[in-house]
């Protein structure tokens, strides 16, 4: 993991875009009145002609993508996640998932680590109203390499799509040539003393715990969960059956998200005990992001306090 | 399958009302009201204005059609058998568990059906979406959606209506059905849409007002949108609910309740047996 380069996923999302745009001829991207901040405005320079801004009217965005979509066309469709998710939900679910249209949501500023903007536009929910939702694949990555990947690769599945991309820059921590699929983990580290599940910005988190940890001797993994649906339930068993503690870390209510799916699973699987650490059932608030990750415990000394007491 | 004459599409929109009537009987379920409202509409769009292929349901140059007051599918899923989309032996498993005819418009399950609805105010957005692909290919079909005077209510319609404007989709067709009830009353009581021709103009539509159950004014309207340019069009159809059934009409009961055995006669009486 690069430390000292940093990217905000939605960054890596605008960058992909444009690339996917010169590949594929029938992707379009849908906006509302955001795309200097969803980073579709990369896009829209290249491509004016298959960019859409709907403006402030999410419902209706969902609504045309979908009818685009029986075209023949691939629309990616992007605000910020509270709207995506939240307001034009009865779009996604009715218009979207229900006759399983082929569209990408690609919901930006998830999380607390909006940071300043406050709880209104902070979505803690996305992952548990999106995963309930059938046909939907839901994703959020952890960095720009990640990221690149899926926007290309959710092109080459027909169905709709929710990737979850965030606003504060994180660091790089995968190569180039990493090998990623949709619906299977990847596993950092052989550590047996725990496995910590994380997804998103919490990756970056889990993986400098694991660096702090090992130097206090306690060798454990870390597991980057892009896919939260399908969710890797192969992953999931051999981390239980490997691992003394299970412990997983999300920017998102502990309610409904990672941490619930991957409970899900063990109640299903291999009942074992698991400590979810997220936004324990509240809003957030205004703050700088970091603050604001430290304050809701899902930074990477809340992580380490896990094991070592007065860290 | 192109019918010109009034008569005769007369006589097909009487077809449709039968189907309709039947369906819902057979369910014991559904939406009488809004489809016999709709029935004459229906039998015009079907049989002489839509671009369309029995035996290629998803041709891709096609007219679409999206009936965005998607509980009103009973008249759909009438028009589309009766043009050969489907068996009309299906109507009878209508909201039925081992049928594919569900309770709202499903595009997964249903020949002809061109998208899902249902939940109000999201067809036109649909409708939009596929207007804007099809001037995106050149490809110069229409798409046409008909909305409930009801509906209309939902502020989604009126993004909708906005992108449509913004977009300049001189090949949308938004039908409005101005039966002037809804579940809870007339649309007044409830939730004033009126006036809904202001409403559309002002929102950069062109705008034509007819009677909904005369043939004439119907064929005039769809003929007159095609004329149009640069903008989309909005044909507001001034429509009886219940139209056809005397004991049905003007009367909100009749929305969502299907006729007992008694009622199914006299309505079928009133539609003539052949």
């Amino acid at each position: 993991m690069n430390i000292d380069k940093k990217i905000a996923t939605r960054e890596s999302y605008g960058k992909a875009l444009v690339e996917l745009g010169k590949e594929n001829e029938n992707v379009v991207v849908f906006d509302a009145d955001l795309s200097t901040a969803t980073k579709t405005n990369l896009f829209a320079k290249v491509f004016s002609n298959r960019f859409f801004d709907m403006g402030i009217a999410e419902q209706n965005m969902m609504g045309t993508a979908a009818g685009m979509s029986t075209c023949g066309k691939v629309p990616y469709v992007s605000t910020f996640a509270v709207f995506a998710a939240g307001r034009a939900y009865d779009q996604v679910r009715n218009s979207i998932c229900y006759p399983n249209l082929n569209v990408k949501i690609c919901a930006t500023h998830a999380g607390v680590t909006v940071g300043e903007d406050g709880a209104t536009h902070q979505m803690l929910e996305d992952l548990s109203l999106m995963r309930t939702l059938p046909n939907m694949t839901v994703m959020c990555t952890s960095d720009d390499i990640q990221t690149k990947w899926a926007v290309k690769e959710i092109a080459k599945l027909n169905g709709p799509v929710y990737l979850r991309l965030c606003r504060l820059t994180t660091p790089v921590i995968y190569d180039e040539n990493t090998q990623f699929e949709i619906g299977k983990a990847n596993q950092i580290g052989d550590g047996t003393a725990a496995t910590i599940f994380a997804t998103g910005v919490t990756v970056a988190e889990a993986i400098k715990a694991q660096e702090k940890l090992k130097e206090n001797g306690i060798n454990v993994r870390v597991v980057d969960m892009h896919t939260i649906k399908p969710i890797d339930e192969e992953m999931i068993v051999k981390c239980a059956e490997e691992t003394d503690r299970l412990i997983s870390v999300e920017d998102h209510n502990i309610i409904g998200g990672l941490g619930s799916a991957i409970a899900e699973v063990l109640t299903n699987k291999c009942p074992k005990k698991l400590e979810r650490m997220g936004i324990n059932d509240t809003f957030g608030k205004s703050g700088k992001a970091e603050e604001l990750m430290k304050y809701y415990g899902i930074d990477c000394e809340s992580i380490v306090g896990k094991f070592i007491q007065n860290n | 399958m192109k019918i010109t004459e009034t008569k005769e599409l007369k006589k097909m929109a009487n077809e449709i009302r039968k189907a309709i009537i039947k369906q819902v009987y057979t369910a014991n379920s559904g939406h009488p009201g809004g489809s016999l409202s709709i029935a004459d509409i229906m039998a015009v769009l079907y049989f002489n204005e839509l671009n369309i292929d029995e035996k290629n349901p998803n041709w891709e140059y096609r007219d679409r059609f999206v009936l965005s007051k998607g509980h009103c599918v009973a008249a759909l899923y009438s028009a589309l058998a009766l043009r050969g989309f489907f068996e009309i032996e299906e109507l009878d498993k209508f909201r039925k568990i081992d049928g594919k005819l569900q309770g709202h418009p499903d595009m997964k399950k249903v020949p002809g059906v061109d998208m899902s609805t249902g939940s109000l105010g999201q067809g036109i957005s649909a409708a939009v979406g596929m207007a804007i692909a099809g001037k995106l290919d050149n490809k110069g079909y229409r798409v046409y959606t008909i909305l409930g005077d009801g509906e209309i209510e939902e502020g989604e319609v009126w993004e909708a209506a906005m992108s449509a404007a913004k977009y300049k989709l001189d090949n949308l067709c938004v039908i409005v059905d101005n039966n002037n009830l809804q579940i809870d009353g007339t649309i007044e009581e409830v939730m004033s849409s009126y006036p809904i021709d202001e409403k559309f103009r002002s929102f950069g539509f062109d705008v034509l007002t007819i009677d909904g159950h005369n043939f004439y004014e119907i064929l005039f309207a769809l003929k007159k949108a095609k004329e149009i340019k640069d903008k989309p069009t909005c044909i507001i159809a001034k429509t009886i609910k219940g139209k056809g059934i005397p004991f049905m009409e003007n009367k909100v009961e009749w929305h969502g309740k299907a006729p007992n055995e008694h009622e199914y006669n006299e309505a079928m009486m009133f539609l003539g047996t052949d």
